[in-house]
């Protein structure tokens, strides 16, 4: 008995030149927004973009891009992502409309099959995947269906948020996944030595971002966003990486 | 119509397999549906064949065999089990086209019928499989 979803996966995806994952490991450390942000620069920079959302119990990529409910996808001999922004976009929300979707381990693995073995995607300069916490399911289950990504590695300079991360990283490295670098979220006053921890693990460090009080504004306003003083230092973080 | 990327995968499947083994004639492909997967099948059946049309002699004449799998669900908290007829008779238009889409979402638009739990197990009936390849060697 053969699946032959899996089998179709990398011919789903030769059209996309990088495939990028944010990650690392905590919950709640900015994972969803910097996917997002990234997304946008690199558009706003005249790349093809997509975007997958890939936390399916919690997804979050929609709100901050201002869409409370989302359509279905156009099918085409597959399904055609979503233009959401100038984003080729796609959310699990398209089909549950923000029910809650109780999915365990068997579930996730079957949805991501699906949605990786009938996207068309097309031609993307980028895909960025937005991962839920931890190493779950969804990490490992992308590890199985594809080698050809990179990991954008997010972290706060916590204690707390470094014991997950310093998993992820050796999980990655482990399997000889490219990890880009990493960058630390949230810097409040001091960043606590946590840019020589990050480079003693051998993970590029690739820049602080402050905690910006007024984010909230911005949330779900995609255009006003693209103004701020965070968007501007991932800019400056990105550039010589993406 | 997904159901053209599903029957892409199947051929592709099917050839990879058919050619590793060294087979010269690729003669019936037969394919397990899950009832889950919503799959219409004139238009899956449809499509297998434009894409054999495509492939040249050493698909030519291949029988397509497809057999659905009944969705059976259990209930992880009351144990409750029940089938598709009973999911998809009373789901409307949209909710049905959803998990035609994805699966996975029938956890949004079902419930279990005894306790109302959409914590549930899919013991069979999702997927799409490729159950035999058959083929002549020279
Ligand atoms: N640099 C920052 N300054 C201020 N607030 C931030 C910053 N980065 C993220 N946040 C806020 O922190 C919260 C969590 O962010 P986000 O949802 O992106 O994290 P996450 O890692 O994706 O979470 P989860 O693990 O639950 O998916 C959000 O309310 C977000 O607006
Ligand atoms: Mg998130
Ligand atoms: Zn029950």
């Amino acid at each position: 008995m053969i699946d032959p979803r899996k089998n179709i996966i990398k011919e789903r995806l030769e059209s996309i030149k990088r495939i990028v994952a944010v990650s690392g490991g905590k919950g709640g450390i900015g994972k969803s927004i910097i996917s997002t942000l990234t997304a946008l620069i690199l558009k706003d920079d005249g790349k093809n973009v997509g975007l997958l959302d890939m936390d399916f119990t919690s997804p979050s990529t929609h709100i901050i891009l201002g869409q409370e409910k989302l359509p279905f996808p156009k099918e085409e001999k597959g399904i055609i992502p979503l233009n959401i922004d100038g984003l080729s976009y796609l959310s699990i929300v398209s089909y549950t409309q923000d029910n809650p979707t109780p999915l365990r381990g068997e579930d996730i693995t079957n949805a991501i099959l699906e949605l990786f073995a009938i996207t068309r995607w097309g031609n993307l300069d980028y895909l960025i995947l937005d991962l839920p916490p931890g190493i779950g399911d969804v990490l490992l289950e992308l590890l199985v269906l594809t080698r050809k990504i990179e990991f954008l590695l997010v972290t706060t300079p916590s204690s707390l948020s470094w014991q997950t991360f310093i998993k992820v990283v050796r999980l990655l490295k482990e399997q000889n996944i490219p990890i880009i670098g990493a960058l630390l979220n949230m810097v409040n006053s001091s960043t606590y030595g946590f840019e020589e921890k990050i480079i003693s693990s051998g993970v590029r460090y690739l820049g602080k971002l402050d905690f910006y009080r007024d984010l909230e504004r911005y949330i779900g306003k995609p255009d006003e966003i693209m103004d701020t003083a965070m968007v501007k230092e991932l800019k400056d973080i990105l550039e010589d990486v993406l | 119509m997904h159901e053209w990327s599903l029957a892409e995968a199947v051929v592709e499947t099917a050839i990879d397999f058919a050619k590793k083994k060294q087979l010269t004639k690729l003669t019936k492909i037969k394919i397990r549906v899950g009832e889950l997967q919503q799959i219409e099948e004139d238009i899956f059946r449809y499509a297998l064949s434009e894409i054999l049309k495509l492939k040249g002699d050493f698909v030519k004449d291949t029988e397509i065999e497809i057999e659905e799998e009944e969705v059976v669900l259990k209930c992880r908290i009351c144990g409750h089990v029940w089938t598709g007829k009973e999911i998809f008779n009373i789901l409307g238009e949209d909710d049905k086209e959803a998990i035609h889409f994805l699966p996975e979402v029938a956890h949004t638009y079902t419930k279990c019928p005894s306790c109302g739990s959409t914590d549930f197990e899919i013991i069979k009936g999702r997927g799409l499989y490729i159950d035999s390849i058959t083929g002549d060697k020279s």
